[in-house]
């Protein structure tokens, strides 16, 4: 529990000092701090913008988790970017072209999407087992590869009105939309939002979250995850197949990745767009970073984001340079990523404290030690 | 004693980290051109003592003497300044780089922007002549054996232009013949009036090479004393403070029941250099079959290849007699192979996780680890807590990470939890290397007892008298194959030697 409580301290150290330097870059723009902030909170939150943090959220989390089944075995997996744009568009189009039951017509549109997602992946895996690519290589190269097989496809293929100024595939009939979850907040007494509505796909976030979780920490799965990526060398010794844990972690993250885009698609646009979010894959690493990997961890991360996306709008309108919410999520990143590693020192150095006293205590029985 | 004549002196330094006190008054002096050697356990406080002289840690209390002028060291730095400088026990060279860039590294002399090249060989090739210590340096580092990169860090340090040396286990990597040219080197350096600390587990070693002695148990110096004076018993007896174990196997324990069958394996180095070279041998259940060699003649690719972690390009091993040639190193463990790896950081342990994490390491598949592809954390615990208890594990608790413990600890646990899981062939890859005589003992008993329960065992081990002592076979292995087969009883280390250079039976002496 004490250890709990350090690992806790590390972000909120880390987030108070990137406010302290956003505050500093407040003042030297002329601007109070204190006003900045107030109407950042006071604007973040309401109902209306609490739904939109969690939809901003819903994304950011599930590319954190991506990334971060890569991160387990110490490979970075930094094409989520391309893998979910691919997905997201092969998804929208088979989700588009049919009409079939509701569950299981979006059921389809997550395979669709996971499948997609795994196999761009899996390209990267592929080429990292049989030929020694470096998987960061080779998932910056599928990302530029994917954003033209994208253009290519949405253009020539899948575009119901290929001469529209923004393109897009067949809308998902109703049957392949989710709906959204704005009762929630009426049903606990709160206003509803107005404008936004909950996305349904939350709920499906949640499940990836909790799969993660088990998987990694409980799963055997997970522990030759881990133990792959803690030490290669042991981790072969001790039986697990480097070259099936590199593939399988490849086809996993780019599966998660697959749905990143899936929130917006089921609750929002309902098609595959030109305009359609990007940026989320390269989001999705900060996230895991500020997260440490950690299911909780990457949760408060994203809804930390999603909060300083949200509340920079209400700067905007104010005159205030929204370019303040950058400052605090990059420095935030930077800082966490340190802080990390000194509450780590800390407690490995206290870990090798109480070791080296059990060494005594039994060691020195009946032999002179303290002074 | 007059100062003049002293090159260090530490009088009454005390450390403590939080909760230890790893050196409790400890007093050294050490004579100008002397070679001085510390001996001690693991946990006996040299390597704080060392890294005390070296300006890596301050003490708490204490006075550090350089030439009879007293000093306060800061970094290393300081330490270099008064012309100390340590050799490590693990070296800290860059592979890629040739003997003279690691000899300049963080030292470069320049000519402009550019490096003096020449400036600096002349220098490297000035030093190698006076200290006789031959190296190439153009050589690269990637290339030379464990002996001349160990030459090259001397090197370094001269090259820095150290006089007082503090070598860290020197001879623990290295094989008997590289042990006689080193000391060859510290004695021509003692010439060239060096004056040398090191730090050893050796007592032979110790006694043959040093002028002085200074024994340390438990955080203080518990005896001065000179290699005349002393035999390697009465040391060994300071240093554990009670009576020296020695490897015995005992009463016979084989039987004829074949366990691991291995003929005909061979394996290849990436560049197509033969790594292991028809090996043939046969293991009998409660038999120890010993494998020695120069590191570096085959032995860990040989383990590799037994394990499935290396492919193998002919050959069959047959374990209990079914063909375990194309098994994955999954199934070869499940059948019933465990393994000591002889390196424990690489292969062995997951330094960050817990205890019990790395108990489960290797048998993750089996119970009581595992359950229906789950994790079984109750288990792997409760299971963890046998090997600590068992096996003199010194840990506050199983949740701690391998990296808390020290290496004779870390040892321990790789050894229990390997014997714990019952295996039918143990591989033991130099089981007790790098900890105390206390735990060693204890590992050889646990051996030993295993055998006569009717476990097979492979033994490789760079300690002659640990092969010696407890092998029912012993086979010795150069430049990839099995080139002599002996009788552990008839054999002495000398002529084992030999074997292990190459040099034909009627030509040894």
């Amino acid at each position: 529990m004490k250890k709990f409580g350090l690992a806790l301290l590390a972000p909120i150290i880390a987030l108070a000092f990137a406010i302290g330097v956003a505050a500093l870059a407040l003042l030297a723009v002329g601007v109070s701090p204190v006003e900045a902030f107030g109407l950042m909170w006071d604007f973040g939150t309401t109902t209306t913008s609490i739904a939109s943090i969690i939809n901003r959220a819903i994304p950011l989390y599930i590319s954190a988790v991506a990334v971060a089944i890569g991160f387990q075995m110490k490979m970075f997996n930094i094409g989520v970017e391309g893998q979910y744009l691919v997905a997201a568009l092969f998804a929208g189009w088979v989700g588009g072209s049919i009409v079939v039951w509701a569950p299981l017509h979006i059921a389809i549109v997550i395979a669709v999407a996971v499948t997609v997602g795994a196999l761009w992946a899996g390209i990267a895996g592929a080429l990292k087992v049989t030929r020694g690519v470096n998987e960061v290589v080779a998932t910056i190269m599928l990302n530029f590869i994917g954003f033209s097989v994208v253009g290519f496809f949405l253009g020539n293929f899948f575009a119901v009105d290929s001469g529209a100024l923004n393109q897009s595939t067949p809308p998902l009939p109703e049957s392949g939309q989710i709906p959204g979850l704005n009762w929630i907040f009426t049903t606990l007494g709160f206003t509803e939002p107005r404008g936004t509505e909950l996305q349904g796909f939350l709920i499906v976030a949640i499940l990836i979250g909790i799969g993660y979780y088990l998987l990694v920490w409980k799963t055997r799965f997970g522990f030759d995850l881990r133990a792959s990526g803690a030490n290669p060398g042991a981790a072969r010794m001790s039986g697990v197949n480097p070259k099936k844990m590199i593939l399988y972690t490849m086809l996993l993250s780019g599966g998660v990745a697959g749905m990143v885009g899936l929130s917006t698609m089921f609750g929002k646009l309902h098609a595959y767009t030109q305009d359609f979010p990007r940026g989320l894959g390269f989001a999705g690493i900060a996230v895991a970073l500020l997260g440490r990997n950690g299911a909780i961890g990457m949760a408060l991360g994203a809804l930390l984001f999603g909060f300083m996306e949200r509340s920079a709008l209400i700067l905007d309108l104010n005159g205030i340079p929204k370019e303040v919410v950058q400052i605090i999520q990059g420095v935030v990143v930077l800082a966490v990523v340190i802080a990390y590693e000194v509450v780590d020192r800390f407690i490995r150095a206290r870990e090798l404290k109480a070791a080296n006293e059990a060494t005594k205590a039994i060691g020195s029985n009946g032999q002179e030690v303290a002074a | 004693m007059a100062d003049s004549d002293r090159a260090i002196e530490l009088i009454d330094i005390t450390k403590t980290y939080p909760g230890v006190l790893a050196n409790d008054g400890v007093n050294l002096s050490v004579g100008l051109g002397e070679i001085h050697a510390i001996v001690g356990e693991n946990g006996a406080g040299k390597s704080t003592l060392m890294n005390i002289l070296y300006g890596m840690q301050s003490p708490d209390s204490g006075i550090i003497k350089v030439r009879g002028e007293e000093v306060t060291f800061s970094s290393p730095k300081d330490a270099i300044a008064e012309g100390i400088g340590m050799v490590h026990q693990h070296f800290m060279l860059a592979d890629n780089l040739t003997v003279l860039e690691n000899i300049v590294l963080g030292d470069e002399p320049t000519k402009g922007v550019a490096l003096d090249y020449s400036y600096a060989r002349d220098k490297i090739n000035t030093l190698a002549k006076q200290y006789g210590m031959p190296l190439d340096p153009d050589a690269m580092v990637e290339f030379l054996t464990i002996g001349e990169r160990q030459r090259v860090e001397i090197m370094k340090v001269l090259y820095r232009g150290a006089t007082i040396l503090i070598l860290d286990e020197p001879t623990a990597v290295l094989v008997p013949q590289e042990v006689d040219d080193l000391f060859d080197s510290l004695k021509e350096l003692q010439a060239e009036g060096v004056t040398i600390i090191f730090i050893s587990h050796k007592l032979d070693e110790v006694l043959s090479v040093s002028n002085a002695i200074t024994v340390m148990r438990a955080g203080r110096t518990v005896a001065s004393v000179l290699p005349s004076d002393v035999t390697a018993h009465q040391l060994a007896e300071l240093m554990v403070g009670s009576e020296l174990p020695k490897p015995e196997a005992g009463e016979s324990t084989v039987t004829d029941i074949i366990e691991l069958s291995i003929s005909g394996l061979t394996s290849l180095h990436s560049d197509g250099r033969i790594a292991v070279d028809d090996v043939s041998f046969e293991i009998h259940q409660g038999e120890i079959v010993g494998i020695a060699g120069i590191e570096g003649n085959g032995q860990s690719e040989l383990v590799d290849a037994i394990m499935g972690v290396r492919a193998a390009t002919s050959g069959t091993i047959l374990l209990s007699g079914v063909d375990i040639s194309n098994d994955d190193t999954k199934d070869r463990r499940t059948d019933g192979i465990g393994i000591i790896p002889g390196d424990r950081h690489r292969q062995g342990l997951l330094l960050d996780s817990s205890l019990w994490e790395n108990t489960m390491l290797g048998h993750q598949t089996q119970p009581p680890f595992e359950k229906h592809g789950f994790v079984d954390k109750k288990g792997a615990k409760a299971r963890t807590t046998e090997v600590v208890e068992r096996f003199d594990v010194r840990t506050p608790s199983v949740d701690v990470t391998a990296a808390a413990l020290s290496g004779g600890n870390q040892q321990k646990l790789i050894v229990g939890k390997e014997m714990m899981a019952s295996p039918k062939v143990l591989i033991a890859a130099h089981p007790t290397r790098g900890i105390d005589v206390g735990a060693q003992a204890a590992i050889w008993k646990e051996l030993r007892d295993a055998r006569a329960d009717g476990l097979a065992v492979l033994l490789i081990s760079a300690d002659l008298e640990e092969l010696i002592g407890l092998s029912d076979t012993l086979l010795v292995m150069f430049d990839g194959a099995i080139v002599a087969e002996l009788e552990p009883a008839e054999v002495t280390p000398t002529t084992l030697g030999s074997h292990m250079t190459g040099v034909k039976i009627e030509e040894a002496s």
